[in-house]
């Protein structure tokens, strides 16, 4: 990857947004360690982790300093979509906010590594990571809903529970040379195309949800998001211009 | 048992010495002593239980990490640990017990893992004394195991051990990092390295004439060193390196013997290292409800992977899928 540019403006506001993107929703996989259901899964959660926390990192330095911007900036400033904020709850939500997620994340950086701008490169690389990803969450969604009467109807409830945090990915980003209202048709082919071989079916119900609707990308979050940032930064702020 | 068969066994038992003493390896085929293969299985199991109860203290403070370059570090550390559970449990496997088996001895409390592990971890420094001591310890442990006569646990050993002493280096860093930080940053360093230092030398067990499978796993090159040999050379090692850390161990008999040319070190609280390792300890239930609570949890996923393998048993046709998607992707592109 060549050296980093120093973005300014709307570019670097839309490098932060996806770098809050794969932080945040890197934080909430970091959160499974020693509680996953196997330990395969426990190497994968953590892989993914990590491949989102490299993300976060690359795109945060294009930006300016990632640990300024990842421990000092509060809520209100995170301009991440609020579906990777969302708490973990069980094995099946993790995987349907992964599916989603992942998805959406596989087709942005396509286009975005399609388009000549300062993030093709990071699009390039980041493209096949976010692929093994969504490989993962789909190869979990078919396993599940189509598993036990269990399992299927705990997908199916993760499936429609998170449905409402859907529709904000598809808003534009900032200063992101993507149109991200283009995704979302072959988004929804995708994930349907995985939720029916699932034997799952796509929730019908509004994709967001409350006057909150959409938030995410200009600061405003869920409740659940205040604490987990303030388990993130509470160390690193408290010993202010310490180095590490 | 016929006096054919009685011949044969002795005759085993002669080609299973001959390879043991030329320093062979015994592979899963062989045939082997059965006090061998079950204090192959207990030693294999204990320390793949390790690893995977070992993840608990350190994933502790992934949320909390101070920069995102440690973050990331420790997240690869611990998921190095689920993967050496895994190779272990692979090598376990080779001695014809099954994984499931072994987490549920785990889980009933009737195999142990690592007594180091039942500690809290109550600073960011922390994670840099178990870095530096404990898997500092871990190493000069088992890179002789590396040469065990057991084939598949010497080859595991391999590939542990070389990220082990990448663990180890990172550990250290962290805590050169601290101890040459802030004031508070010191004492934090300081204050781990207080509380890790004993228990680090626990972890290689009893004293020698206290230890009960010394002698036999000596003879079988399981283990090649005895408990106190190896203590003695970890403080050895430790001694300089918390000299450059700049940090103090907490021991005042720490001296270095000119006339034995190692150092003499004070005497272990052998009556703390008891109640860990009877469950005693300040996270025992703690370390071992979290591992259940984890299982329980995840038994409907476990279920749900293996009606779908019965289902669908042959190539899935989930690669359609995913062809698909690769499909839609290059497409939006």
């Amino acid at each position: 990857m060549s050296t980093p540019v120093f973005l300014t403006g709307r570019a670097a506001d839309a490098a932060v947004a996806l770098g809050d993107d794969a932080l945040v929703l890197s934080h909430r996989l970091g959160e499974w360690a020693g509680h996953a259901p196997m330990l395969e899964e426990e190497v994968a959660l953590a892989n993914i982790a990590l491949d989102l926390l490299g993300q976060a990192r690359f795109l945060y330095s294009l930006a300016g300093d990632e640990d300024e911007l990842a421990y000092l900036r509060e809520e209100r400033a995170f301009r991440n979509a609020q579906l990777v904020e969302r708490p973990n709850g069980d094995f099946a939500s993790t995987i349907a906010r992964q599916l989603y997620f992942s998805s959406y994340q596989e087709l942005l950086y396509t286009e975005l590594a399609s388009v000549d701008g300062e993030l093709a490169p990071l699009a390039a690389k980041a493209v096949k990571e976010v692929a093994y990803h969504r490989d993962h969450a789909v190869q979990w969604t078919l396993r599940l809903g189509d598993g036990t009467a269990e399992s299927s109807r705990r997908m199916q409830a993760a499936l429609t529970d998170l449905w409402r945090y859907t529709g904000e990915l598809f808003d534009p980003v900032e200063g992101l040379p993507v149109d991200t209202a283009a995704l979302r048709e072959p988004w929804l082919a995708s994930v349907s195309a995985v939720v029916r071989q699932a034997t799952l079916t796509l929730p019908d119900g509004p994709d967001r949800s409350g006057w909150t609707a959409g938030g995410g990308r200009h600061g405003i979050h869920t409740e659940a998001f205040g604490r987990m940032i303030a388990e993130m930064q509470h160390l690193h702020r408290a010993h202010p211009g310490a180095t590490w | 048992m016929t006096t054919a068969q009685a011949t044969d066994t002795v005759d085993q038992q002669a080609d299973f010495d001959a390879v043991v003493s030329a320093e062979g390896r015994i592979e899963p085929r062989d045939w082997m002593p059965d006090a061998y293969r079950a204090t192959l299985v207990r030693q294999i199991a204990q320390h793949a239980h390790s690893e995977i109860i070992g993840m608990q203290p350190e994933a502790n403070w992934i949320t909390r990490a101070p920069s995102l370059r440690r973050k990331a570090i420790l997240m690869a550390k611990v998921q190095d640990e689920a993967g050496h559970g895994l190779y272990l449990y692979g090598a376990a496997e080779t001695l014809g017990v099954d994984r499931g088996e072994l987490l549920d001895k785990l889980h009933a409390g009737r195999q142990r893992y690592s007594s180091i592990f039942n500690y809290p971890t109550l600073t960011w420094a922390d994670v840099g004394a178990i870095g530096w001591l404990v898997d500092g310890a871990a190493i000069t442990n088992q890179v002789p195991l590396c040469r065990c006569s057991y084939g598949p646990y010497a080859r595991a050993m391999v590939r542990i051990c070389k990220e082990e002493s990448f663990h180890q280096r990172q550990g250290y860093e962290l805590l050169h990092a601290l101890s040459h930080g802030t004031p508070a940053q010191h004492a934090m360093a300081q204050d781990a390295v207080n509380r890790w230092w004993w228990p680090s030398l626990m972890m290689f067990g009893p004293p020698d004439d206290e230890s009960s499978h010394s002698e036999q796993s000596m003879a079988w090159r399981i283990k090649r060193h005895s408990n106190d040999e190896l203590r003695q050379r970890f403080v050895d090692i430790c001694v300089p390196q918390a000299e450059s850390l700049g940090l103090a161990l907490p021991d005042p008999d720490l001296r270095w013997n000119e006339e034995r040319g190692t150092h003499d070190f004070g005497e272990i609280d052998w009556s703390e290292f008891q109640q860990v390792l009877r469950g005693n300890g300040p996270c025992n239930e703690q370390r071992l409800d979290q591992r259940r609570t984890a299982h329980e949890n995840g038994a409907w996923v476990r279920e749900a992977a293996a009606a779908h393998a019965a289902k669908h048993s042959g190539p899935t046709s989930d690669d359609a899928v995913s062809g698909t998607a690769t499909g839609e992707g290059a497409m939006a592109g």
